[in-house]
């Protein structure tokens, strides 16, 4: 048994196509909403920053739940195309001068391309062996991004600095406020989207092979199309948060997309709830804020702190953020009862 | 008489008034974010956990500086807040960690945050926030740079001033040398080249061949083999630690005897010297411009003294023969003889300003005769180092303190 398929056992199909067990209900949602819209109002910049970082990795590791909770691929290669998103968009803005918010539909159509392009080998494998195959990717990247003939696009291993934008038509708010308030918006479009594809045919062609992918092709569905479409669609959503990400640091350089940012989206995806879209915000909350709170239990033993910290995680609650939302759905429906 | 007394009281106390004011006015004391009567915060991020992170002793060494620091009464009666923070050598941590130094912990300065890329993430930043990022733990040679970045000092001396210094002493003594150069192919191996290739400048020539490796290769052998083919008859390895070693022993193997020139950052007895063969390493040489700890010849040094009594008292889980301890100390050292001639004009301006008029100044565990001098438009700290020679057991230095800016 693969370990494609054990996750697919943990998370049956039928419980992720009705719309709730996808998505918050409405109040939920709006007032999830409404907290991202208020709280930078009332904190810092710095805090700004976080959110706006936390809303990025949030549309990277969504970007790997559609892939592993719909189609049910895996991939440790996310950084790669992360790093490419972000490339694409630093180098669109310092070399060609072009505006941010236009190198980001371009960073995610290259990451598109990209993505259903090493879809097409990745066919041939599944479960661990995928996994591999876009480990290999990750690992790769760094090094490609260093090779000298790409140097005088890329900056080398001396990485690119990326100047930070203003806020446009003279609206009063600092470069922060105005990035993170952008981000949202891409976010919330792109949060959206994802959810509506989920819930179209093509997601539903995604979830039928990540279930059982002969029975898939029996029901007529195109295998082999709809698994790279997966694997693009992903990568483009992954360049676009790339992208916003280059933005937000200011900086590229090939230390920054290293494999342990990928596996750092995989742990986020895990924690968030493997398949649950909403899961993800919290899934990039977990891979931002526990390293700090980690740190600030032990700067020595900061690692095993957060080892521990996720172990207790998985341990208690193996299917992440939506079995907690769910145990939490289920505590507001008995106390209404009362 | 009384007169005469009287009036002699209403003139001392005039003189007392006007002395009085005259302190006040010359005593003014000016803060900035993170600067008080009786504190000064400081910030700095180590890559405690992830691939660098044998390199987090240095900070610890700090944080134990400044605790000692304190214990003696702080600097000019304020005690040091040293906040360190993690960035598992990932530029974006190194942002958001900057940020919650400056903008959260309302720190005065970051001081000897480690790396390059990390570096350069925030330069652009701390540059417009005009808060001091100073003596920047990296050997890229771009930190020296104030007219574009007044904000941003570097320390120690940059790859391409230790790469200056070997092409130095190659086309003095070795003028018809063939030069093989091995190098690590990434941020050190490829600014150390570019220094290594301006320094020979048109006597270029002299560089034979190139050999890149990366750090995930498990064996450089065949580089080697290659490097011997090519004819050179010089070989400079500008390698970390496990390939230095590996270079030494495979040359060794296939008895090739170049002239060996090893940077200093794998200049360690026990971790590049002994793992390659003390038989295989003799007559290597390096530059050096920190005491080694576990050398012999500085055991009645005073300063080497100073610093092995700071790590019996304050840091005794510190390894005396890690060179980062040593490093660490130096760096902290630096940064107290700045915070102290401030005085009590604590502004990121008098920081920069006092940070650029150091002369002549000699931490404890800086080899004899290389010194500390900074300017207005020279941001490189130490710019000195010394030749030295592997013989025996042991390193020997020779020759002058070299200056890498001195003539070409």
């Amino acid at each position: 048994m693969s370990a494609a398929e054990e996750v697919v056992t943990e998370a049956p199909a039928v419980e992720a196509v009705p719309k709730r067990a996808m998505t918050l209900g409405y109040g939920t949602s709006l007032a999830v909403l409404a907290a991202l819209i208020l709280i930078p109002l009332f904190v810092k910049n710095f805090i700004i920053f976080q959110m706006t970082m936390l809303l990025i990795y949030g549309l990277a590791v969504l970007a790997l739940n559609i892939l592993t909770g719909g189609s049910g691929q895996f991939s440790l290669g996310q950084s790669a195309f992360y790093a490419v998103g972000a490339y694409t968009s630093a180098i669109l803005m310092e070399h060609a001068g072009m505006n941010y918010a236009l190198t980001l539909p371009i960073a995610g159509l290259i990451c598109f391309g990209f993505g259903f392009l090493f879809g097409q080998p990745a066919l041939r494998l599944s479960g661990v062996y995928l996994a591999l195959a876009t480990f290999a990717l990750a690992t790769a990247m760094p090094q490609l991004l260093k090779l000298g003939y790409f140097e005088h696009w890329t900056g080398g291993v001396q990485g690119l600095v990326v100047t930070k934008p203003d806020a446009p038509f003279g609206l009063p708010m600092g470069q922060d406020m105005w990035l993170y308030y952008f981000t949202l918006a891409v976010s919330i479009a792109i949060y959206v989207a994802s959810v509506n594809l989920l819930r179209s045919r093509s997601g539903r062609a995604f979830m039928a092979i990540r279930d059982n992918e002969i029975a898939a092709s029996a029901m007529g569905v195109d295998v082999a199309l709809y698994k790279t479409l997966a694997f693009g669609v992903s990568a483009g959503i992954t360049g676009v948060a790339g992208g916003l990400g280059a933005i937000a640091v200011q900086f590229v350089a090939p230390d920054g997309y290293t494999i342990t940012l990928a596996i750092s989206l995989f742990l986020g995806m895990v924690v968030g709830g493997v398949g649950w879209l909403p899961g993800s915000i919290v899934g990039s909350a977990f891979i931002i804020f526990v390293p700090n709170i980690a740190e600030s239990i032990s700067k020595g033993l900061s690692g095993a702190v957060f080892g521990v910290l996720l172990f207790l995680v998985i341990f208690l609650v193996p299917h992440g953020a939506r079995q907690v939302a769910i145990v939490a759905q289920q505590l507001i429906a008995k106390l209404k009862k009362n | 008489m009384i007169a005469a007394r009287q009036l002699l009281t209403a003139l001392s106390s005039a003189l007392v008034i006007s002395a009085a004011t005259c302190t006040v006015a010359m005593a003014q004391k000016a803060y900035d974010a993170g600067a008080s009567d009786t504190e000064i915060r400081i910030g700095n991020i180590m890559p405690y956990s992830g691939p660098a992170s044998a390199y987090g002793v240095i900070g610890r060494t700090e944080a134990a500086y400044f605790k000692m620091l304190n214990e003696q009464g702080g600097i000019n009666g304020r005690k040091v807040t040293f906040i360190s923070y993690d960035d598992g050598y990932s530029p974006a941590k190194t942002v958001e960690q900057a940020r919650k130094l400056v903008e959260s912990d309302n720190v005065l300065l970051i001081f000897n945050s480690l790396g390059t890329s990390t570096n350069a993430a925030i330069r652009k930043y701390m540059n417009e926030k005009q808060v001091p990022q100073l003596f920047v733990a990296s050997g890229s040679s771009k930190w020296n740079d104030p007219k574009d970045y007044p904000w941003t000092m570097g320390w120690q001396p940059s790859y391409q001033d230790e790469a200056r210094v070997y092409a130095k002493y190659i086309m003095k003594h070795k003028p018809d040398a063939k030069v093989g150069v091995l190098y690590q192919n990434d941020d050190f191996g490829k600014d150390y080249l570019k220094g290594l290739k301006a320094a020979f400048a048109d006597k270029a020539v002299m560089i034979v061949a190139e050999e890149a490796y990366e750090t995930s290769e498990p064996t450089i052998d065949n580089r080697i083999v290659k490097l011997k083919a090519s004819g050179a008859d010089t070989l400079i390895s500008i390698t970390t630690p496990k390939f230095a070693a590996q270079a030494i022993k495979k040359a060794a193997e296939i008895a090739w005897t170049p002239l060996q020139i090893l940077t200093d950052v794998s200049a360690s007895v026990g971790g590049v010297m002994q793992p390659a063969g003390f038989e295989n390493s003799q007559g290597v040489l390096s530059a050096a411009y920190l005491k080694d700890a576990a050398d012999p010849q500085w055991d009645k040094d005073p300063g080497m003294q100073k610093f092995l009594s700071f790590l019996r008292t304050h840091y005794p889980e510190g390894n005396r023969f890690d060179g980062a301890t040593v490093f660490g100390y130096a760096a902290a050292q630096t940064m107290a003889k700045v915070l102290e001639m401030c005085g009590d004009d604590l502004t990121h301006a008098n920081v920069m300003k006092q940070a650029a008029s150091l002369k002549d100044f000699a931490p404890d565990t800086l080899l004899p005769g290389i010194t500390i001098n900074t300017s207005p438009t020279d941001f490189a700290p130490i710019k000195q180092l010394q030749l030295m020679r592997f013989k025996g057991e042991k390193w020997e230095l020779f020759g002058d303190i070299m200056s890498a800016s001195l003539g070409h």
